[in-house]
């Protein structure tokens, strides 16, 4: 009986998702920009929201809290230090510099406008290419992180792969039918939602166990360590390296990045900017702790399992628990919309179009893309099956490859003489080493390079930190070793005084 | 265009990133108003970001940092960002 209020309430509230998609397909022209740009109209709340849930996913939902039960509350520190502050600079450094060349030469990818400036289709294709490769885990992620809540919350009666296949079904559906209108749309709708939702739950799962005080009082008696500041997986070298691979490879993620083109005006990015501190907090501060508050709950998490539709089984009535769940699951389903969505747009603007078919049709173009949605989801979804890590260990593997375009991106941007040499070596070696470096962990026949760096006293340092430096090092010394080429033009990139 | 005085900008921007960590905090357990302080400290120091960052936009130094004129220094209306100011 539980069971069947609960899928009901889970399947329930992705239909009313996708019913506004598709409210919002009936008003969605057919040209590129407004399938992928929403016509570059994106108002405040709905660019800050579309943004927000982007950066809401299994990661945040499910991974945070896991990671906060398992090693402590500093989580919350990592999260909010890199997406709240570190993300919010980035996006002003990265993100409105990008608005502004978008908004005066077009562009709609990333790839597209680095191609543009170095006159490089092939730098073009470069960057399309390891986008789409990146983004594979964290669409996976999402898809593992679906399959454990639906068995969590189930209590395994909905098997791992169904729930995962679900969420697959419903994000084909929704990103094929529904263009970036649609997810916009959904995107604040579930912001907003998601936002209430983890706030009425943190309330009503402290009232039950006696109060802030008594849950941290509770949590500290069971794993003292978690009271005080670092400590355990918590070394200095953790804390930094995973806010700045994190957030520099936020930046870098097609979805997001892509999100730095679509704003309606400054206006709107600059008060996204000022909001993005509160907003973050707001939502991490109730999700994780009731992720580490859990410690000192008596409940049992199995191996494996989320942790917090466990808790909220326990301590509030299965329709609500259902309810959460449904709200990070739809969340989840319009990160990985977006992200699919921007991936199409990649594939079929810097690699189909220039490489395979110049003279497609608008039409042939849009049913490459959605062909393409359904084959990478499918892909990701059979990659799921195989749970290759925590969610946080495949999430961070994406966040860190992303980080490796960033240096060289920002290059790009502001230093006329970046050149196209420079941006192909800043971009092509740390990726391929970083690479090596994960496929040595999964491929038994290689011998498993570390994926962290000791140094003395204060923990392991992520190698994609060291490999980011690289990057700008190599883009930096390769240009100025090398001639830009003629099809360069360092004034595609001017903002000022045009 | 830009002005010397919006450099101290790049400053401000890497201590409100470097202390959201609560490094002073480094080791310390003690418990106010329910939540580990260290705790407290981030959520006050995000507030404080969130009004650093408000008053970056309002002071103009958000378009003089892209070698644009800022429009009048009052953060801007949207009459005045769309096109007319950054041409």
């Amino acid at each position: 009986m539980t069971v069947s209020i609960g899928l009901g309430v889970v399947v329930g509230y992705l239909l009313v998702a996708l019913a506004v998609g598709l409210f919002a397909y009936r008003l969605t022209e057919t040209t590129a920009e407004d399938y992928y740009l929403a016509n570059r109209s994106i108002g405040t709340v709905v660019l800050l929201f579309t943004t927000f849930a982007t950066l809401l996913s299994a990661f945040t939902f499910f991974g945070g809290p896991n990671l906060a039960y398992a090693a402590g509350p500093e989580w919350l520190i990592v999260m909010g230090t890199l997406d709240g502050v570190l993300f919010a600079v980035l996006w002003y450094v990265i993100g409105y510099k990008q608005w502004l060349i978008g908004d005066r030469r077009g562009y709609v990818t990333l790839g597209e406008m680095l191609g543009d400036r170095f006159g490089s289709p092939a730098l073009r294709a470069l960057v399309a290419g390891i986008s789409l490769l990146w983004l594979f885990p964290y669409v996976m992620l999402q898809q593992m992180g679906a399959g454990e809540a639906l068995v969590g919350l189930t209590g395994g009666a909905v098997p791992y792969w169904g729930g995962a296949a679900l969420i697959t079904a419903f994000m084909i559906a929704y990103v094929t039918l529904a263009g970036l209108r649609g997810v916009a749309w959904t995107d604040t709708i579930q912001g907003l939602f998601m936002l209430s939702v983890v706030w009425v739950a943190a309330v009503w799962v402290v009232s039950a166990v006696g109060g802030v005080g008594a849950a941290t009082g509770s949590m500290v008696a069971a794993r003292p360590e978690f009271g005080s500041f670092g400590g355990g997986l918590y070394t200095p070298g953790f804390i930094v390296s995973t806010a700045i691979t994190i957030a520099f490879g936020v930046t870098m993620f097609p979805q997001i990045n892509q999100r730095f083109f679509v704003a309606e005006s400054e206006t709107v990015l600059k008060r996204s900017f000022a909001l993005w501190p509160v907003l973050v907090l707001l939502l991490f501060v109730p999700a994780f702790l009731l992720g580490a508050w859990a410690v000192g709950m008596p409940v049992d998490v199995p191996e494996g399992a989320n942790v917090l539709p466990v808790v909220l089984n326990e301590y509030t009535p299965t329709w609500f628990a259902a309810l959460v769940i449904a709200g990070a699951m739809a969340a989840m389903m319009s990160s990985s919309d977006s992200m699919l969505l921007s991936g199409s747009s990649y594939f079929t603007r810097d690699l189909y179009r220039p490489f395979v078919a110049p003279g497609a049709s608008a039409r042939r173009e849009a049913w490459v893309a959605r062909a393409g949605v359904v084959v990478f989801a499918t892909l990701a979804f059979l990659a799921s099956l195989l749970r290759p890590g925590t969610l946080i260990e495949v999430g961070d593997t994406a966040f860190s490859g992303f980080a490796l375009l960033s240096l060289p991106t920002v290059c790009a941007l502001y230093w006329d003489r970046t050149t196209r040499d420079g941006m192909v070596v800043g971009i092509v070696v740390p990726q391929a080493a970083y690479l090596l470096v994960v496929l040595s962990s999964v491929l038994p026949v290689v011998l498993t390079l570390p994926r962290t760096v000791a140094l003395a006293g204060s923990g392991g340092w992520d190698v994609a930190l060291g490999l980011m430096v690289l990057s700008a090092v190599l883009t930096v010394g390769v240009s100025l070793l090398t001639a830009p080429t003629a099809e360069s033009d360092a004034s595609r990139f001017a903002v000022a005084g045009d | 265009m830009r002005v010397r005085r919006d450099l101290v900008w790049i400053p401000v921007f890497a201590v409100l990133v470097a202390f959201s960590v609560p490094w002073p905090l480094w080791g310390v357990d003690r418990v106010v108003a329910g939540l580990p302080a260290w705790i407290w400290w981030h959520v006050g120091w995000l507030g404080l970001c969130s009004i650093a960052f408000r008053s970056f936009v309002r002071s103009g130094a958000w378009e003089r940092g892209m070698g644009l004129d800022a429009p009048g220094g009052t953060g801007g209306t949207e009459a005045s960002t769309r096109g007319g100011d950054r041409r």
